[in-house]
């Protein structure tokens, strides 16, 4: 029997270049030229002054844990309890939902605002997804 | 909107409440729905303006066999009939239609004629927020919870305190599921759901269902019933995607439907006798008093922790039991509004003596939405 899989992204014309972003090695996010407004999740328009006029760009991959909870039931499938879902704010401004790995999934280990860098972890030959763990150094 | 030119005449729950497997989701809005008319004295042919949610507006008006000049689908979550009530009590003023009646039912538990709540793998909530491993209410609606807490000091004992208080008062109802008194350690020791979260700070998963009948004012002195007068009301919405509140520290919805309401009934805190807020989850009764404006949030945790929202506190708080004691089919907001009504009617089984201002506030989603009424029983 097959592995149960976590559940896949399918992207949109908006949110393409952000998959294959992710699918290069790169988090990225969307600058408004405009008013230089960073947001998250992609559109190909400025949701703060309504500009047209926006470019994606690689951001640094870096930001801190904002918060979590450490779900143990029911578990999504592909998961194996318990697992942290972790909201990261990154060091550009916003917010992204996340997995924290290379880390115990207890509330000892993950500690609010503890330092976060990106990782991407492959699921199939479209989609890879970002995810954080702590920062080293 | 005008103060009190609205009034609820007409409020009924599903006959039964609980665990209800004979009985289709369609079928329980009709007995919501008929009950809610015999409790006006009406017939259904009275009826001429029609509000639901999830189950579309001519699903359960063929099924009831209203022709309504007036309808409204809104659906944002479990607060959909607050906003129902808002958009009923202005399309009453405006002439629409005289006489509206709100449903809501869900076979949550037995899941009879519902359809299963699916999130497309090409929404934004598909992309970027499924494939972290949120399942369902439980994983995502407390993940504000441990922000909330480090930002304003508030203990895991203070959060426990809110499933204590509320079993307190599900105790003085018949039609409460849980009855059984609890302690904070019984809170903190029950099956861990989504740390920081547990069992008891969950709510329950039911079926059952409610239904409003609303005219004007008016009229309503003409009806069996006490008329329990629409004082003032809010709603906005804000974000489907959890992680993508503007804050944890509040919600964004909360803080503009609640002040809205207040404003419009021109009242203060201090005139609050009664007071609902949804509670999925029990933080969100702190989220809503600092929200609303009751206290400062850092405040809220204590407040309830002192045994203020109890019964015999200075702010009876979900006196029917609420999400986590009374009943959650998985729109709880119509049986928030039921418990206010039948506190303005003056009688609630666990009733607040001389309560004349109840406020009823709502959350729909995960802090996606939030409405809030605000009702009297003087004009």
């Amino acid at each position: 029997m097959p592995e149960p899989m976590r559940a896949r992204p399918k992207p949109t014309p908006e949110t393409q270049h952000f998959w294959d972003g992710a699918k290069a090695g790169e988090l990225r996010l969307q600058r408004c030229d405009a008013c230089a407004h960073v947001y998250f999740p992609p559109r190909p328009f400025c949701p703060s002054c309504a500009s047209r006029k926006v470019s994606a760009f690689r951001a640094s991959g870096k930001g801190f844990l904002y918060s979590y909870v450490i779900n143990h039931r029911p578990a999504a499938s592909g998961f194996t309890p318990p697992y942290a879902i972790a909201v990261v704010e990154l060091d550009e401004g916003p917010r992204m939902m996340s997995n924290i790995i290379d880390c115990p999934q207890t509330p000892e280990a993950l500690e609010l605002d503890m330092k976060l860098e990106v990782a991407f972890e492959k699921l199939d030959d479209k989609i890879t997804l970002p995810v954080f763990r702590p920062a080293k150094g | 909107m005008r103060r009190n030119q609205v009034a609820v005449v007409g409020a009924a729950e599903t006959t039964e409440l609980g665990v209800i497997p004979n009985t289709s989701q369609l079928q329980l809005h009709a007995d919501a729905a008929l009950n809610a008319i015999a409790d006006a004295g009406l017939k259904l042919s009275d009826i001429d303006g029609f509000a639901t949610a999830v189950e579309t507006p001519q699903q359960v008006c063929h099924y009831l066999g209203i022709k309504p000049t007036w309808v409204d689908g809104t659906s944002v979550g479990g607060c959909s009939f607050m906003l129902h009530v808002r958009h009923a009590a202005a399309a009453i003023e405006a002439g629409l239609c005289k006489t509206v009646l709100i449903t809501h039912a869900e076979s949550g538990k037995s899941m009879i004629g519902k359809l299963p709540r699916s999130i497309p793998a090409d929404s934004l909530q598909g992309q970027f927020e499924a494939p972290y491993g949120v399942y369902g209410p439980p994983s995502m609606f407390p993940i504000p919870v441990l922000r909330f807490m480090k930002t304003y000091g508030i203990t895991h004992e203070q959060i426990a305190s809110v499933a204590v208080a509320q079993r307190e008062w599900a105790a003085k109802n018949p039609r409460a599921m849980m009855k059984d008194p609890i302690t904070v350690a019984d809170v903190l020791n029950s099956r861990m759901i989504a740390y920081p979260f547990r069992l008891l700070q969950c709510c329950l998963v039911t079926d059952g269902g409610g239904a409003l009948i609303l005219t004007s004012a008016d009229r309503a002195k003409d009806f069996p019933q006490k008329p329990v007068y629409i004082l003032g009301t809010g709603e906005s919405v804000e974000t489907p995607m959890v992680s993508q509140m503007e804050t944890f520290n509040s919600s964004r919805a909360f803080k503009v439907a609640g002040p809205l309401a207040f404003e419009e009934a021109g009242i203060a805190h201090k005139d609050v006798d009664h007071l609902m807020i949804y509670d999925a989850f029990a933080h969100l009764p702190l989220f809503g008093l600092g929200d609303l404006g009751f206290m400062p949030h850092e405040e809220t945790g204590k407040f309830i922790a002192d045994g203020n929202t109890r019964p015999g506190g200075k702010l009876p708080l979900n006196t029917n039991g609420g999400g986590l004691s009374y009943m959650h089919s998985g729109m709880y907001g119509m049986y928030a509004l039921q418990e206010s009504v039948r506190q303005m009617r003056g009688i609630a089984p666990a009733q607040v003596p001389g309560a004349r201002i109840s406020v009823c506030h709502g959350v729909g989603g995960m802090f996606a939405a939030s409405g809030t009424i605000i009702f009297t029983n003087e004009r």
